[in-house]
């Protein structure tokens, strides 16, 4: 096979590298502590690789791949699923504040008695046959979504003696560009679990961990109803250095 | 004024209630001009394979152009560039796609063909990013800047080798022939 031919190189767009997050932003590959990572975290250092238009563009999905009750985890199934329901909402951010708008954000979760609609989850809890667990939505304009499901139940694992999971949400996030492509997880406020999770304690900023526990929000609680949760997600975000200026 | 930026988290052993979808191997449709099959296996440091990760890919389409709006140039019609794909038992993971152009690179030098990949693991506790460079392109590689700056050992870890229906390109983790992964 002959090597590619050049493409038009006259139109390429401009390309603006994004803020490179700081040493401490994101958990290290190696923690022992959390055991699943000796075998699978890379030994060499990673290699910085350039921001180029291959990674300040990214998949900008969702339309059309959403249902209309995606974002409703209490509604998916013919009967209402067990557990206290909540509200989870927030905004989609980049690090100086700015809203990332219309991006997708997927999530998915325990139910209630903390037990995954999965094949290979053995914790003997029930399974709900109302609750699937998974919710998908598209931010607006200002960035902002919103799901209701049901609070997720911690559950054991086998990470330690008597090891559990504080109570998570997973989400999963796109933004715009390949170098924003985030999967973390929500936590709740003042869960007794903390102190023994090591997938919480890898990220050894404090800062960072609080950035992952959501707070109470009664302003976005329905009554009668349902409580509520507020959790921004920030992503990183633009260089604010102009791309152009020569230095 | 900076917030602080929410951290990654693994994607856990479940993540396929969440991440599946129906359409996610298929960064093209059955049937386009000059698909190809991506395959590969991703292993662990004592060289097993793992069956809990799930593999995306990001590219541009055969001119070298993004499905993306800060591209103005336009891609080839339905092309999404993007796909996702769980492995399987044998930590094996098959991505329908098409080569790639060259994109615009550095300093205005032209990229070769290539694949950003991420792979998320249950024990990954932020996704690994890697590149797919193609072994039949020896002309277009050896001016790419960014894989010139790999040493020649490490180098190959990043070429996807051609297979009856398409390419092979396995990810090691860790340990002997280590995958090189990127900083983002």
């Amino acid at each position: 096979m002959p090597d590619s031919t050049p493409g038009d190189a006259t139109a390429t767009p401009a390309v603006a590298p994004y803020r490179r997050p700081a040493d401490d932003a994101h958990p290290p590959l190696l923690y022992p502590d959390y055991r699943s990572t000796v075998l699978r975290a890379p030994s060499r250092p990673l290699r910085l690789l350039p921001h180029t238009l291959t990674e300040v563009t990214g998949p900008v999905l969702g339309e059309g791949r959403l249902g209309e009750l995606d974002h409703d985890l209490t509604r998916q199934h013919d009967g209402q699923p067990l557990g206290e329901r909540i509200v989870v909402h927030g905004r989609v951010l980049e690090g100086d504040g700015r809203p990332v708008p219309h991006t997708l954000v997927e999530i998915w979760q325990a139910n209630s008695c903390g037990r995954y609609l999965h094949d290979l989850d053995r914790h003997p809890a029930p399974i709900d046959p109302n609750f699937t667990g998974v919710g998908r939505t598209m931010t607006d304009a200002e960035g902002r979504y919103r799901f209701v499901t049901v609070k997720p139940g911690a559950y054991p694992w086998r990470n330690h003696e008597n090891a559990w999971r504080a109570a998570h949400i997973h989400f999963s996030l796109f933004g715009r560009a390949f170098v924003q492509r985030l999967v973390t997880q929500m936590y709740f406020p003042g869960d007794p679990l903390f102190f023994q999770d090591p997938i919480y304690n890898a990220v050894t900023d404090t800062r960072g961990r609080e950035a992952m526990v959501s707070r109470f929000d009664l302003s976005q609680t329905v009554p009668e109803w349902a409580l509520a949760y507020h959790f921004d997600i920030v992503l990183t975000g633009r260089d604010a250095t102009p791309l152009d200026e020569d230095h | 004024m900076a917030l602080p930026l929410t951290p990654s988290q693994t994607v856990g052993p479940y993540f396929s209630i969440g991440l599946h979808w129906e359409d996610g191997p298929f960064a093209v449709a059955e049937g386009t001009d000059g698909a190809v099959w991506l395959r590969g296996r991703v292993t662990d440091g004592a060289g097993d394979p793992v069956p809990d990760a799930v593999v995306e890919s990001w590219q541009a389409d055969p001119s070298g152009h993004f499905a993306h709006p800060d591209d103005p140039r336009g891609v080839a019609e339905g092309f999404r560039g993007f796909a996702r794909a769980p492995t399987s038992p044998d930590g094996e993971f098959a991505i329908l796609t098409v080569k790639p152009g060259p994109v615009p690179g550095p300093g205005g030098a032209l990229q070769a063909p290539h694949i950003d990949l991420s792979v998320f693991a249950r024990g990954l506790l932020n996704r690994v990013v890697t590149r797919v460079y193609f072994a039949d392109e020896p002309g277009a590689n050896a001016g790419d800047p960014i894989l010139q700056e790999i040493p020649g050992d490490e180098r190959g870890t990043l070429l996807a080798e051609p297979t009856d229906d398409g390419y092979r390109f396995d990810v090691r983790l860790q340990g002997e022939d280590e995958t090189v992964f990127f900083a983002v």
